[in-house]
C-alpha cells in the first residue's frame, strides 16, 4: 500500500503517518455499523455525521445497559432460585 | 458481508460474555445485599450499579487484552483497581490522565472526535486512527451486550 503522502509529512515526535484515504476507509466500516445511517441508505453521508452519529449510538447504548441493568435488578430480587435457573437455561438456548 | 472467522468470533465472545455475566448474577443472588453490608468495599452501591459493572467488566474479559479499550475497562473495573482505590482512599484514575501524549492530529476530525474520545474507553489517549477502530469493535461489543442483557431480562418475564 502506497504511503507517499505519508512519509512526506512525517516529523519528529508526533509522528503523522495517518492518510487521509486510511481515515475515509475507518469511517466507511464505521457507518455500516450503525443502524440509523445504515438503514437510510444515503451514499454520501460526511465523516462528521458518522462521528455524530456513531456518539449518539453509543450513548443509547449506554442508556439501555443501564435500563436493563435496573430491570434485572428488580427481577432478581422477584424471581426464585428455581424460575431464575429456567430463565438463564431458556436464554442460553435460545441464543 | 461478515467473514466466516469474524462470525466464529463473534459467537464465542457473546458465549463467554453470557457465562461471565450470568454467573456473576447468580453471585448477586446469593449475597442479598443491604445497604449497610456492602461497607467493606469501601462504597455503597446498589445491585442495579453493580449488575451493569458486571456487565461492562464481563464484555471486557470475554473480549480479553487484545484490545485498547478493553484493556482500559478492565484496569478501571477490575478487582486489583478495586483494591488499589480502597487503599489509596483517592480515584485510581487521577494518575492516569496526568500521563502526556502526544497524539496526531488530523484536521476537520476534531471537533467530533473529542466527543468520542470520551465515550470509548481509553479513547482519549490514542491517535484517530486507533480511536476509530477501537470505536467499530466496542460498539459491535456493546450491541452484543445489550442483546444478551434483553434476552435475559425477557425470559425472566416470562
Amino acid at each position: 500500500m502506497s504511503s507517499r503522502r505519508s512519509r512526506s509529512r512525517q516529523q519528529t515526535g508526533a509522528s503523522r503517518n495517518i492518510t487521509d484515504e486510511q481515515i475515509a476507509d475507518l469511517v466507511s466500516k464505521l457507518q455500516q455499523l450503525i443502524p440509523e445511517i445504515r438503514n437510510r441508505r444515503s451514499d454520501t453521508v460526511s465523516a462528521s455525521k458518522v462521528l455524530q452519529e456513531t456518539c449518539n449510538y453509543i450513548r443509547s447504548l449506554h442508556r439501555e445497559v443501564d435500563d436493563l441493568s435496573d430491570r434485572l435488578s428488580d427481577l432478581l430480587a422477584t424471581t426464585d432460585t428455581d424460575s431464575a435457573q429456567a430463565a438463564i437455561i431458556r436464554s442460553l438456548l435460545s441464543q | 458481508m461478515i467473514s466466516k472467522g469474524a462470525t466464529r468470533n463473534s459467537n464465542s465472545r457473546r458465549i463467554k460474555f453470557a457465562r461471565r455475566f450470568v454467573s456473576a448474577l447468580l453471585h448477586m443472588r446469593n449475597q442479598n445485599p443491604r445497604p449497610g453490608s456492602l461497607s467493606i468495599e469501601g462504597s455503597v452501591r446498589t445491585r442495579s450499579q453493580r449488575i451493569k459493572i458486571a456487565a461492562y467488566l464481563s464484555m471486557a474479559q470475554a473480549v480479553g487484552s487484545r484490545r485498547a479499550w478493553s484493556r482500559a475497562v478492565l484496569s478501571k473495573l477490575g478487582s486489583r483497581a478495586r483494591r488499589h482505590m480502597r487503599r489509596m482512599g483517592r480515584s485510581s484514575l487521577g494518575s492516569l490522565k496526568k500521563k502526556r501524549v502526544i497524539r496526531s492530529y488530523s484536521p476537520g476530525e476534531l471537533g467530533q472526535a473529542k466527543k468520542l474520545r470520551q465515550l470509548v474507553p481509553g479513547g482519549e489517549t490514542m491517535d484517530i486512527c486507533s480511536l476509530l477502530e477501537e470505536t467499530a469493535h466496542y460498539i459491535t461489543c456493546l450491541a452484543t451486550q445489550v442483546k444478551v442483557m434483553q434476552t435475559l431480562a425477557d425470559n425472566f418475564s416470562k
